[in-house]
């Protein structure tokens, strides 16, 4: 379990809780299922692979604010429980973001990598949406037991508010891939905003709190 | 009646043998006007469409009969020399590179649309268009022209012959298709207005009906649509009107009743669901360009060494193909029409 924060839900709660795990693990694996369903009936519409790149890219950033949501939730909520989530939340960002990167590799460039180094040096919405995938490699390697513990919980804290800058690169890289309709990326920075704003607000009650 | 075969389709056709030509029925057609003669014009070569000489279509003349509102068609047929190449052209690099232009498939043409009218995905406008009314529509021509005049869509459409034309289309955003245009001369249309030698623009606007198009309650772009063009780009024969598509009646979401289609130009130039050509003597303020002018400009002529300035125009994904294709300059049109920007710069008239 996380180690970092507070205690656990009491243990008679964690019998419906055991459920829940695995229910979300299976929920958060429809998009992919979805996907899956409809590219094996061709019916990804007449540009497939856009068509992937976009579903793989909106579910990674989808995955990034519900897991950055996680300790908001539970503060606002006091339900301790869902931070048993958070890690699995937050691999599954990883795992839409890994999709739409290979998305972009194999499918719509086909593996030509002097295009794809071109396009990531010379096009800023690709360099940041480059970015923030590999910020998250890190994230994914180290969200184990065994590296909480090697890295020490402080020091994982840190590092793990790289989350922070992915979730924000990948907004902006939204934000600069869209031609016009800017509605729903200004929408999810809203968002964004907003669970970072309240981490902040926080810290800073916490900090006058204690003096 | 015989195709009439350009000295290049002939040859890939000669290279097939005729084998491979595959017949297939043709569609029946609601006429727009009165009787309307579809005819396979002979100022199109065959080589426009087939930078490779590996396909060619040729469609028979097809009379069709019946007053507003009749589904009389008579016969036809369009033979697709699809897939036929050329012992030189079979090799596999080059198929790889997909240098073949086939028709994009009907449905595909008709669900995967950029018309923020309908909504700015592209699956939108199939869905929020099946209501739009383009009847009645009138049309206005005026400005700089000795006949200004509104006229019934029936009446603007009359004295001319609608013809089919197989143009690739090129989209600003990367990907392209070739379609089966029916439509009139855009110059012939002008042409009867009878255009002042002061006008110099041709300004062309989409019906402004919020009521209808639910996009135009947003602000997303300002509305009405405007579109523009250079007289001489205008008079170009490859200019047209077009009013159907694969032999049938212009989808709404592909801009019925009435659209421009310049082939050699990003799509977005050509602007659908016309109400109003306007001859001016200044350059119109065009929506894609007052919106982004860093992004899109006046020209915005397909040329695969100008970038977007957020991505590459070198390539495209023709819709239907895996591997993207390599951009032609001018859209492959460069022998109609690049004389048309003899010293002009493209790099900075992009």
């Amino acid at each position: 379990m996380d180690t970092t924060g507070p205690p656990q839900g009491k243990p008679r709660r964690r019998g419906a809780n055991r459920l829940i795990k695995p229910a979300i693990f299976l929920a958060a694996l429809l998009p992919f299922a979805f996907l899956a369903w409809d590219a094996a009936k061709g019916d990804l519409g007449a540009n497939p692979i856009e068509e992937v790149e976009h579903r793989t890219g909106r579910w990674a950033l989808y995955f990034l604010l519900i897991t950055l949501a996680v300790s908001p939730i539970r503060r606002l909520g006091g339900w301790n429980a869902v931070i048993r989530l958070r890690r699995m939340l937050g691999l599954f960002a990883f795992f839409y973001a890994t999709l739409h990167v290979s998305a972009f590799i194999g499918l719509d460039m086909f593996f030509d990598w002097g295009d794809i180094v071109a396009d990531v040096i010379e096009r800023p919405w690709i360099t940041i949406g480059m970015l923030s995938w590999l910020l998250l490699v890190p994230l994914a390697i180290t969200s184990t037991k065994g590296w909480i513990r090697r890295l020490g919980g402080r020091r994982w804290n840190l590092l793990h508010r790289l989350a922070y800058v992915a979730a924000s690169g990948g907004t902006i890289h939204y934000y600069l891939a869209v031609k016009q309709d800017v509605s729903r990326p200004v929408l999810f920075g809203a968002i964004l905003v907003l669970l970072l704003g309240v981490r902040i607000a926080w810290r800073f009650a916490d900090a006058m709190k204690a003096r | 009646m015989k195709p009439r075969a350009t000295a290049r389709g002939f040859v890939a056709m000669s290279v097939c043998g005729g084998t491979i030509l595959a017949s297939r029925p043709y569609y029946s057609v609601r006429p727009t006007g009165a009787n309307m003669l579809i005819r396979r014009p002979p100022d199109i070569l065959s080589s426009e469409i087939t930078d490779e000489a590996l396909y060619v279509s040729r469609r028979r003349f097809i009379e069709l009969a019946g007053g507003i509102g009749a589904t009389i068609a008579a016969g036809g047929a369009l033979t697709t020399l699809a897939g036929c190449v050329n012992g030189e052209a079979a090799s596999s690099s080059e198929e790889e590179q997909g240098v073949e232009d086939k028709l994009t498939p009907y449905e595909d043409v008709t669900t995967y649309n950029n018309f923020y009218e309908f909504g700015t995905g592209k699956a939108e406008p199939a869905r929020n268009a099946r209501a739009f009314r383009t009847r009645p529509w009138t049309v206005r021509i005026d400005g700089l022209v000795a006949k200004p005049a509104d006229y019934h869509l029936e009446d603007f459409l009359r004295p001319h012959t609608a013809e089919e034309r197989v143009y690739r289309l090129r989209c600003v955003e990367g990907w392209s298709m070739v379609i089966p245009w029916l439509g009139i001369p855009l110059k012939d249309v002008l042409a009867r207005a009878e255009p002042l030698p002061s006008a110099k623009y041709v300004e062309m606007t989409t019906l402004l009906d919020p009521a209808q198009m639910p996009g135009q309650r947003s602000r997303i772009l300002p509305w009405p649509y405007v579109e523009g063009l250079r007289m001489d780009e205008a008079m170009h024969p490859l200019s047209i009107l077009a009013t159907g598509l694969y032999g049938k009646e212009l989808p709404n979401q592909n801009g019925a009743p009435l659209r421009l289609v310049v082939p050699w130009k990003y799509g977005f130039k050509s602007v659908k669901s016309i109400v109003r050509f306007r001859l001016t003597e200044a350059e119109p303020p065009t929506t894609w360009n007052v919106v982004a002018p860093n992004e899109y400009g006046f020209y915005a002529n397909v040329n695969p060494t100008v970038d977007h300035p957020r991505w590459s125009q070198a390539r495209e994904r023709r819709i239907g193909e895996f591997r993207r294709r390599e951009t032609l300059m001018f859209n492959g049109y460069a022998d109609q029409v690049a004389r048309l920007y003899t010293g002009l710069d493209l790099r900075r008239y992009f």
